[in-house]
């Protein structure tokens, strides 16, 4: 019976995590919807890279995961300030609407 | 293993146990409080003092119609009050009350967990807890439950910087984040209190979690969220027996968590004043002492005719306390845990009194002062106590 | 003991992430997502990475997801309406997810079969100390951009926010 996770797991947990943020990413219309599935993307990316750190015993892959989540901080205010934008002009968050610059 | 596990759920039951009649009685103290403050006699029908005015309420509101309106969002309105009274008892899970204790053969720590990041998980737990709020004034669809429940959460979150920025500072001088380290670095009197000690006394954090802690529980003067003349009942309007209830609770678990973090990250936890071969071991004894002889003397002479066989009693009970601590066998453990509650109960006799003394903020001002007074203040003494850190030999 | 904690969280974490894809309003989508964050919080913390496990609350799910929440509450914009979408997409959809995961997972399986397994303590330097070190010695540079770059993102969120006509 196994003691311990295999780090493979792990990895794999990371793969379906990362499949499914590019499923939302991809089939979604809703544009908050969207920018969601692209911050479970760069959630399943943090996890691969802290269980390389495990594999690899060292500290760098958490340093990694830390500027992501710094990065992820800043672009999720600057993406939802320009939807808010974007609500105020058009009325609409269907991003098949929101197709043109010009309205 | 087992006997690990065995320890463990007995402590989880003890202080699972002490906080919730705590809370409960935490009210009829913040109620006689302020009823002093304003001159007047509080809650003194139900038992002597008032005394079973908790258990009176207690019943009132579980026996309440629980309504479920029909126009919420379900999923949402039930799971708000469950996150919000969770997250507020998750934070007592690493609070230490007190060293190390012996208990038939088993040496343990009065505390259910030691964290190496204790002091980030109660940070943590306190930022899950906005969603709480957030939740419950989204889900009832009502306009002053969405209001009050995004002034809240607005007023959370900014004052979670000055909050972070106050911790930080008495960090620096302890090295550890975990609560216990804590409490042992400021060892051996009130010197050595991070309040007072070090390069630079940590005054200013002080007042700025203090203040922060204010804002952070929702507690006058940054209650306008639930201002009752103001917007109804804020963000939860829509809520009635249990669920109100919980709101309740988790807003008092908050105040005795924030308490405690300040106990332990600026006056020194269950560290007594001066070392105990000086004595310091007897003032519990005299302290409580001191209350029975009170107790006594106004009994014999009563202000009301009831308080002459009331108030007897509970000088009796005081002074059996006192004999409690001065047994030696208790005396190694009784007396920091006395500081320890002593000076949480100081802290939160502050929030009580400053909840019957001050208006109220406007909510502009509110915003106002976080990001344009505190925020800067908490930063440039966070900038001092790190240079004067430095420069120590 | 290890296997079962994983196990736990691994299938909330996978059932919330499917919960985000799937559900029409956006505010269950955003719930779901504070539920992967706390249970991939978790997962960091068998992996010995305890700073992260926390950062991960206290950033991405206390402050980032509630950003989230807030705008989703300020908009009320509803829930997603269904239009029809071409029958390719219908029928290529699921599959080729499924055949990109497969593909993921087999390669993942070659490179890594059995050679290192995690168990609580096996990582010992993910606490506040070692990340302290490294973020302020080798990592200093980076750590400086980054905080121009919050700067930046800071302004620019204020000046797009900001009403008309200040």
């Amino acid at each position: 019976m196994l003691t311990a996770v295999p780090i493979s797991w792990f990895l794999t947990l990371s793969a379906v995590l990362f499949a499914l943020g590019v499923a939302g990413f991809l089939f979604r219309r809703n544009v908050i919807t969207v920018f969601m599935s692209i911050e479970l993307m760069l959630n399943a990316v943090n996890l691969s890279f802290i269980t390389f750190s495990y594999h690899r015993q060292e500290v760098n892959g958490h340093l990694y995961a830390f500027f992501v989540m710094v990065v992820a901080a800043a672009e999720a205010a600057v993406g939802l300030a320009i939807i808010l934008t974007i609500f105020k002009n058009r009325g609409t968050l269907n991003i098949d609407e929101i197709d043109s610059m010009k309205k | 293993m087992d006997s690990f596990i065995v320890i463990s759920l007995i402590k989880v039951v003890v202080v699972f146990a002490v906080l919730m009649t705590t809370l409960a009685y935490l009210q009829w103290v913040e109620r006689k409080v302020i009823a002093h403050i304003q001159v007047r006699p509080g809650p003194y029908r139900v038992g002597p003092h008032g005394l079973l005015q908790p258990l009176a309420d207690v019943v009132k509101l579980i026996t309440k119609e629980d309504m479920l309106p029909p126009y919420v969002n379900k999923p949402l309105y039930l799971l708000a009050p469950f996150l919000a009274i969770t997250m507020s008892l998750l934070s007592i899970s690493v609070i230490p009350f007190g060293p190390e204790i012996e208990v038939a053969g088993h040496r343990t720590y009065m505390q259910l967990t030691d964290l190496n990041i204790g002091v980030l998980f109660v940070l943590a737990v306190s930022a899950m807890g906005v969603y709480g709020i957030a939740l419950a004034g989204w889900s009832s669809n009502n306009k002053y439950a969405l209001l009050g429940g995004l002034r809240s959460s607005a007023q959370m979150i900014s004052y979670e910087l000055p909050l972070s920025l106050a911790i930080a500072a008495p960090l620096l001088l302890s090295n550890t984040l975990s609560l216990r380290e804590l409490v042992n670095s400021q060892a051996g009197g009130i010197w050595h209190w991070n309040v007072l000690h070090g390069p630079f006394p940590q005054i200013f954090s002080f007042i700025i979690f203090l203040i922060a802690g204010f804002a952070e529980t929702n507690r006058v003067p940054f209650d306008l969220p639930e201002a009752e003349n103001e917007l109804v009942a804020g963000f939860h309007t829509e809520y009635s027996s249990m669920k109100f209830a919980s709101f309740f609770m988790a807003e008092y678990a908050n105040m005795i968590t924030v308490s405690c973090m300040a106990t332990l990250l600026f006056l020194g936890g269950w560290v007594a004043p001066w070392p105990a071969e000086y004595g310091s071991s007897f003032v519990p004894a005299a302290v409580f002492a001191f209350a029975g002889l009170m107790a006594l003397y106004h009994g014999a002479n009563p202000g009301r005719r009831r308080d002459r066989y009331t108030l007897p009693v509970f000088g009796v009970v005081f002074l059996i306390i006192a004999a409690i601590f001065l047994l030696p066998m208790v005396q190694s453990w009784l007396a920091p845990l006395f500081w320890f509650c002593a000076k949480t109960g100081g802290i939160l006799f502050t929030f009580m009194w400053i909840r019957g003394t001050l208006p109220r903020f406007r909510y502009d001002q509110l915003m106002g002062f976080t990001w344009k007074f505190l925020f800067p203040v908490a930063m440039v003494n966070l900038l001092v106590t790190g240079f004067l850190v430095a420069l120590r030999p | 003991m290890d296997v079962i904690l994983f196990l736990v969280f691994a299938v909330i974490a996978v059932v919330c992430a499917i919960n985000v894809v799937v559900q029409t309003h956006p505010i269950s989508s955003a719930i779901s997502l504070v539920g992967v964050m706390g249970s991939l919080a978790v997962l960091y913390l068998l992996l010995g990475a305890e700073f992260l496990a926390a950062a991960q609350v206290i950033v991405y799910a206390g402050a980032i997801m509630v950003l989230f929440v807030f705008v989703i509450m300020l908009l009320n914009a509803g829930a997603e309406t269904r239009k029809g979408r071409s029958l390719l997409v219908q029928l290529l959809g699921v599959p080729l997810l499924v055949a990109f995961l497969g593909l993921m997972a087999y390669f993942v399986q070659r490179l890594y079969p059995q050679s290192t397994s995690v168990h609580f303590g096996g990582f010992t330097k993910g606490g506040a100390k070692e990340i302290g070190r490294a973020l302020f010695t080798t990592y200093l540079l980076p750590f400086e951009v980054t905080s121009i770059l919050i700067l930046i993102a800071i302004v620019g969120a204020i000046v797009l926010a900001r009403k008309e006509g200040d």
